[in-house]
């Protein structure tokens, strides 16, 4: 087979792209693709397993057996989704245990949403609602990506998160329904996870570096401002239906424009949070350092067991 | 006392607590893959204790619920093991635990499959199926570890030697049980404690573990008097029904 | 090796009696059995299985997507393998 030049090499694959044919682990594809892609996989599985954290902190408080099962089950299906995207990324050549060192030593980033406490039992609904909720958004149009093992991945995530963002739903209506001070502890977590919600679709488009090369590749579908806009189309309402209050004055609908206005985001606090100065960052990061750590024995001692056993076998 | 009662209230806080204990790993174990295995044990448990506070509910007959029971009772009127409540530790301590217990458990619901209470037989051979794969996850994972590095060896048996002592309680027998075998309610658990030390000592003979020589007994869970773990499991589960009494969620 | 990095596998689940083996993902075990509970833990919460595989992903040979044309191309023009090429004259329903 006669050796192909990059110019015609990148040829064929932006024509691939072009008719939406998926790209496979072992095609040819531009460094900067593959970069991107692991970046952006690896920043999505580390979302998965550090955003277990906050749920999980919940987990032996939840207030009644149901409860109980479900964060349980649905903090579980995080971990899971980690894994199917980490499994994602390694097709990339991209090494799990090396991709979850970056995140320990700050190199890698997740989304910034879990850095913020979970103080009180609504927050278990705030976040299955709000931020299970921004999270497929940004999810869904991921199901058509360019890239094969990451479509396959996130058809199997989105299909697994319908009941989160329901259950998350459920516990807020269930509070807001329910005595007055369940209602304030409802309100107080959506005035709290509100504008971080917002914020999980990332900077403008006009700030977003990625973007505009992501969406020739197919890697993103939509811009941030443009998920965002969905988001709050779609979350308004259900605030309004279950009697909360969206912690936004300039919040209107604009009849022209067909969405809703929406106040400026806190792009100060933003920016602090993804830099590591979040309320839990530390915390976060600490946390899942230690389980690490202190799983090391048990990792290498299954190693060892492993190696003993072959051996034995072969003898 | 209502027998069956009280038999089904230690059934249902065994499952209870030990589901409690291993729901502490979630987003916390030593690989992502076993974090999701803890936790698939912890549901198995969690639902098993649901069934069986349940029923213990209707056979009670006062109107209380599984959650009722679950989240409202003084420390005194939980009947678990103090196996089960003991803390996690690290991971090898917590293998070791669940090892001992599957063990007990797996035998234990083979005879109450043949229990003449069609509910108590239901949900043992539910929690049979769930417990035989219980079993086969703890044992192997008390090999490797036991059989790994010498660090490992050393880790779990140390483990092994700290949770021996609560093991004789497996087979505590009292009043509750002898009136639900006289009754038939129940099958005769003879036999029971010597085949759950020839398993054990299977694995533990395979991990390269010694079978501890303390012979020291530990018992109390079954009357309501426990260590002093259980007390903060119960601050934590009971926060919100005791912080806001009466509410739904 | 003290910090060496447990195998990746490969799992294929086979989601009812019947169907083919599917390739679902991949995930780390230090061994075989390990392999097959993680994968069953992992890959089926939601009984998506009655069947698991695992392959250490170090045992998988691939073709070379390179090659995609000469080795899949030549059996697009083998139409006489598809059921449609023959004519069946009227009448016949089934076959």
């Amino acid at each position: 087979m006669k050796e192909l030049d990059i110019a015609t090499l990148q040829k064929r694959f932006q024509e691939k792209i072009d008719n939406d044919i998926k790209i496979e682990p072992r095609d040819w594809m531009p460094d900067d693709y593959r970069k991107t892609l692991i970046r952006q996989i690896s920043q999505h599985a580390h979302s998965e397993v550090v955003g277990m954290l906050p749920e999980g902190n919940w987990i032996t408080r939840a207030p009644n057996l149901r409860r109980k099962a479900v964060l349980l089950a649905k903090v579980q299906d995080e971990a899971g989704h980690g894994l199917y995207l980490y499994s994602a990324a390694e097709t990339l050549g991209a090494d799990r245990e090396e991709t979850i060192d970056d995140l320990h030593s700050g190199v890698a980033k997740y989304s910034s949403i879990f850095n913020y406490p979970t103080v009180s039992w609504a927050d278990m609904g705030a976040i299955g609602w709000l931020v299970d909720g921004a999270a497929i958004m940004n999810q869904v149009p991921l199901c058509r990506c360019s890239y094969g093992p990451y479509a396959r991945a996130m058809v199997r995530v989105c299909k697994e998160e319908s009941f989160h963002q329901r259950q998350g739903f459920e516990i807020m209506t269930t509070l807001a329904n329910g005595s007055p001070e369940q209602k304030a502890m409802a309100q107080d977590a959506l005035n709290r996870f509100w504008w971080p919600s917002l914020m999980m679709f990332g900077p403008n488009d006009a700030e977003s570096k990625h973007t505009e090369q992501s969406m020739r590749w197919k890697i993103k579908r939509h811009t941030n401002d443009e998920l965002r806009q969905m988001f709050v189309d779609a979350t308004v309402p259900q605030a309004e239906l279950i009697g909360l209050t969206v912690p936004d004055k300039d919040l209107k609908w604009n009849e022209e424009t067909g969405h809703y206005d929406f106040g400026e985001i806190n792009w100060d606090e933003f920016w602090e949070v993804v830099k590591g100065n979040g309320p839990c960052n530390k915390d976060r990061i600490d946390t899942r350092r230690k389980a690490k750590e202190n799983g090391a024995w048990v990792r290498e001692a299954a190693n060892a067991y492993a190696e003993k056993r072959n051996k034995r076998k072969a003898s | 006392m209502n027998a069956l009662f009280e038999y089904l209230v230690r059934l249902g806080d065994d499952s209870l607590i030990i589901g409690h204990r291993l729901s502490e790993w979630c987003g916390h174990g030593p690989i992502l893959e076993e974090d999701i295995a803890m936790t698939n044990l912890s549901l198995d448990f969690i639902g098993q204790a649901t069934s069986f506070l349940k029923y213990a509910g209707e056979v009670e007959g006062k109107g209380r619920t599984e959650d009722d029971l679950a989240y409202l009772r003084f420390d005194r009127d939980y009947r678990n093991l103090l196996l089960v409540e003991q803390p996690n530790g690290d991971f090898g301590m917590t293998i070791v635990r669940q090892f001992l217990f599957d063990a007990y458990r797996k035998l234990l619901f083979e005879r109450l499959i043949h229990s003449k209470d069609e509910t108590i037989a239901a949900i043992a051979a539910k929690s049979l199926k769930e417990t035989k794969y219980h079993l086969k996850h703890s044992s192997e994972w008390v090999i490797r570890l036991g059989d790994g590095t010498e660090e490992s060896h050393q880790r779990v048996q140390d483990s092994l030697d700290t949770l021996w002592r609560y093991t004789s309680e497996l087979f505590y027998a009292d009043e509750v049980d002898e009136k639900l075998v006289k009754d038939g309610v129940i099958p005769s658990m003879e036999g029971l404690e010597s085949a759950w030390k020839a398993s054990v000592n299977e694995v533990l003979a395979e991990a390269t573990l010694k079978v501890p020589d303390n012979n020291w007994k530990h018992e109390g869970g079954r009357k309501g008097m426990h260590s002093e773990h259980l007390g903060y499991i119960l601050a934590e589960l009971q926060y919100m029904q005791r912080a806001y009494p009466g509410l739904e969620w | 090796m003290a910090n060496k990095e447990w195998p990746l596998w490969e799992v294929f689940i086979r989601s009812k009696q019947g169907l083919n083996h599917k390739h679902v993902g991949s995930l780390r075990a230090a061994d075989a059995d390990m392999a097959i509970e993680n994968a069953r833990d992992v890959y089926t919460r939601r009984s998506e299985g009655v069947s698991i595989w695992v392959v250490a992903s170090n045992n998988v040979f691939a073709s070379n997507p390179g090659d995609a044309d000469s080795l899949y191309e030549p059996s697009d023009s083998k139409i006489y393998r598809h059921p449609t090429f023959y004519e069946v004259p009227d009448g016949i329903e089934h076959m």
